[in-house]
């Protein structure tokens, strides 16, 4: 305590409280200012990076929604269809057949092995499926629309230029003139790369989509959502309710905060140890994806949940239990369904993030091709962002584009999750 | 109420998806692991063997040479890899990890090769560099440029101080950090090579190995060496962005960049197709993948997958592996690895 008091009362009139606060107001007024306009420069900085990280993703990656597919008129040739069994028939045969015929003056082995790769390979495998399913279409000619290879796709929407000289670019100039010879009678044309959201992997970009990935995150995310929300609201549920409160809840409670900071390939490393070598589940599994990242979102929606029921007025729980409910009752009939809207956006929230996560998946070997679409709990797959992993790392330039259209699509499922849990918020929740 | 439906639906899901594991042990389709240089070409191999017979496409993990050996050595049975991919041969020790485990029966193929170049942006012109340029250039230490038996810090900025027939450009190089078989090929092949036109260093070869080795092995660190990733096409992208820097990546990436990128000439031959497939290249290392000979009666389709790989369709200098960027071998080391294959000759290391 200072007893001195500012020697602005009585003696001299010089100074008033008022002239001092006068005096000082110009400079609180820009200090005002200044902090207003840091947070909004903060604001702006950081709409900034996210549209510049918005706009190169949705730049790049919106032509890869459209393939470039070419009309061919094929000849379901019956020499060749019956030959065979129909499933094992020469159908690279016939697409190679009506690219002959549609351009008869090309000879040579060379030329001609640049002639087929106009088409991609898919086109061969589309044809045969045709045939599988409509037996009636052999002896007759058919124009079916096949997705044309990715040199030639890139080419024709403009990422290949014209002007370098030929040794230069993947297109040479002979292929060059046939596509404007398609294109003059168009038979080339940009369609929905429906490929793309309904494929699995592979190795060519034209036949490549996310469909497998997609799946393969779907089973991984049911696994974690039915394993981390009972056990994360039973945990929580009972260190809020139930447990005493001494050092060995204060000591759970300090390690589930930390848990939920530690790096996600720490979860990878202890799902390949435990899950993998000593309970020997298999590997690139979504089953034991689902296990290890329920070990990483169980930290998140605990905390999210007892923070809910935290919120939760203790008026209740007394209302509860003085009209004679159980403990039990209170909880599972009162408390519970009121705090559910937020433990269900801990929830979502948890899951988001183990949707983008692809680190802790690198050690439980789900980094890798597969092609066949994944129909089960263990039958090997991949998720989202490993898919997006692979695919930025693979040399053809038809994938760049690729790469940002799946990005694109996970962004999508984000958004679409982080608007669940808003919506739950502001839809269920009561302030008190 | 709520949670107790929750709860029994949990346990009724966990209990049926441990049911479903325990049943799928027996494993149908082949795993394969290893190389991330080795992993463009075996997926394609394996997508057409997916899509061509009625074996499931074999699953591929791109975990590295290194690691995809470890795994493939820790013994024999369906939870272990069948196949491992390596962008090197396999080393004694992993050899005898093998033996170790049980796993006896190794098949050794060597599959083609792979260029490593050191590209910049066609912007500029193309550099003429030698081996031994490149090892002055991006070695931590030196040899003292006045003449002596004594290494010095790299004092090297440009390239024109390292030869005075280079530009006078900054050096810096953009490669792949320690981690990658493509840096472990580069340093081998480049920068050691270059390093033994000093002889005294050579001679050091034999005398003190270790220092040998940290004398061609050690990339500076003082920034003119920028570890740029895994990612090629991320370097690919640099290049474009700054002409004046050097990139190092596999010969597929250039292959499929052509258009922007160019090779720099390493010892007065460009990286071309031609040049790496007749070993006049000297920036070229083999491409193996080892099959464990137990498993081949085991997992459906193994056979059938390496008659695939081995064929001339794929490997072959019209195949299309060559179409993905991977250079064939000559005729008869083709033709030896196939009878190799086809008579499932084991590896022994001595």
């Amino acid at each position: 305590m200072n007893n001195r008091r500012p020697p602005s009362t009585g003696t001299r009139s010089s100074r008033k409280a008022i002239d001092i606060v006068n005096a000082g107001l110009a400079r609180r007024y820009r200090a005002e200012k200044r902090f207003r306009f840091y947070g909004m420069a903060a604001i702006a900085a950081s709409l900034v990076f996210l549209s510049i990280l918005f706009i190169s993703i949705f730049g790049k990656g919106y032509p890869a929604f459209q393939q470039t597919y070419i009309q061919l008129d094929i000849f379901f040739d019956p020499d060749i269809l019956a030959r065979d069994a129909l499933t094992t028939a020469d159908y690279p045969g016939l697409v190679k057949q009506s690219l002959r015929r549609m351009f008869p003056d090309v000879e040579g082995r060379r030329d001609k092995r640049m002639l087929y790769k106009i088409a991609s390979t898919g086109a061969a495998y589309q044809i045969r499926n045709l045939v599988l399913d409509d037996p009636d279409v052999i002896g007759k000619t058919i124009g079916i629309w096949v997705p044309a290879d990715d040199d030639i796709d890139m080419f024709f929407k403009g990422h290949i230029p014209r002007d370098v000289p030929e040794s230069e670019r993947r297109i040479k100039d002979r292929q060059i003139a046939w596509i404007d010879h398609l294109i003059k009678e168009q038979r080339i044309e940009k369609h929905f790369n429906r490929i793309l959201l309904t494929a699995g992997d592979s190795r060519e970009p034209e036949l490549a989509g996310i469909w497998g990935a997609v799946m393969g995150s779907f089973y991984t995310l049911l696994v974690t959502l039915l394993l981390s929300f009972p056990i994360g609201i039973a945990a929580a549920v009972y260190l809020e309710e139930f447990a005493p409160k001494n050092k060995w809840t204060d000591l759970i409670e300090v390690n589930i905060n930390n848990l939920a900071a530690v790096p996600s390939i720490v979860f990878g490393l202890l799902g390949l140890a435990v899950f993998l070598n000593f309970f020997g589940l298999p590997r690139s599994a979504p089953l034991v994806g689902g296990l290890v990242l329920t070990l990483m979102t169980l930290p998140t929606i605990i905390i999210a949940s007892r923070a809910s029921l935290q919120s939760v007025p203790p008026s209740i729980r007394e209302a509860a239990l003085g009209i004679g409910a159980s403990q039990m009752q209170m909880v599972a009939h009162h408390v519970l369904p009121l705090a559910m809207p937020g433990i269900l956006t801990g929830t979502i929230i948890g899951m988001a993030r183990a949707l983008g996560e692809s680190a802790p998946l690198l050690m439980i070997g789900m980094v890798a091709f597969i092609v066949d679409i994944p129909g089960g709990f263990t039958d090997p797959s991949t998720v989202l962002p490993v898919q997006i992993f692979l695919w930025a790392d693979s040399p053809e330039r038809a994938f760049v584009e690729r790469t940002s259209a799946a990005t694109m699509v996970l962004l999508a499922f984000l958004i679409v999750m982080n608007a669940a849990a808003v919506y739950l918020r502001k839809r269920f929740e009561r302030r008190w | 109420m709520l949670s107790k439906t929750i709860i029994t639906l949990t346990v009724i899901a966990f209990l049926a998806t441990a049911g479903v594991a325990m049943a799928g042990s027996a494993r149908d389709y082949i795993s394969i692991v290893g190389s991330s240089t080795v992993y463009p070409f075996a997926t394609v191999v394996a997508e057409q063997f997916g899509k061509t017979t009625s074996f499931k496409t074999p699953k591929i993990e791109s975990t590295g040479s290194g690691g995809g050996l470890k795994l493939f050595c820790a013994g024999v049975g369906v939870e272990h890899p069948d196949i491992t991919n390596a962008s090197r041969r396999i080393k004694k020790s992993e050899y005898d990890k093998c033996m170790a485990n049980g796993v006896d029966g190794v098949i050794e193929v060597k599959i083609g090769y792979d260029g490593i170049v050191m590209a910049n942006a066609k912007k500029t012109a193309p550099m003429k560099l030698t081996r031994k340029d490149i090892f002055l250039a991006l070695a931590k230490d030196v040899p003292d440029p006045n003449g002596g038996e004594k290494l010095i810090p790299n004092p090297y900025k440009t390239w024109k101080d390292v030869n005075p027939a280079l530009p006078a450009n900054k050096i810096e190089v953009l490669g792949p950090p320690p981690t990658s078989g493509t840096r472990d090929a580069f340093v081998e092949l480049a920068m050691e090579a270059g390093a033994k036109k000093f002889s005294w260093i050579k001679a050091m070869k034999k005398k003190d190995k270790k220092m040998y080795k940290a004398i061609c092995h050690t990339v500076r660190e003082d920034g003119a060496y920028v570890e740029a990733g895994e990612n090629d096409n991320l370097i690919v992208q640099k290049l474009n962005a700054n002409p004046k820097a050097l990139g190092i990546f596999g010969f597929s990436f250039l292959d499929q960049n052509s258009d922007t990128i160019q090779g720099s000439l390493v010892d007065g031959v460009p990286p071309t197709f031609d040049a790496i497939a007749d070993g006049s290249y000297p920036v070229s290392r083999p491409l193996f993948f080892y099959v464990k000979k137990a498993h081949v009666d085991v997992i459906p389709g193994m056979k059938a997958y390496l008659a695939e790989f081995t064929a001339e369709k794929a490997w072959g200098p019209d195949g299309y592996l060559a179409d993905k960027g991977m250079i064939p071998m000559p005729d008869a080391e083709r033709r030896k690895f196939a009878t190799d294959v086809k008579g499932m000759q084991s590896l022994m290391l001595k």
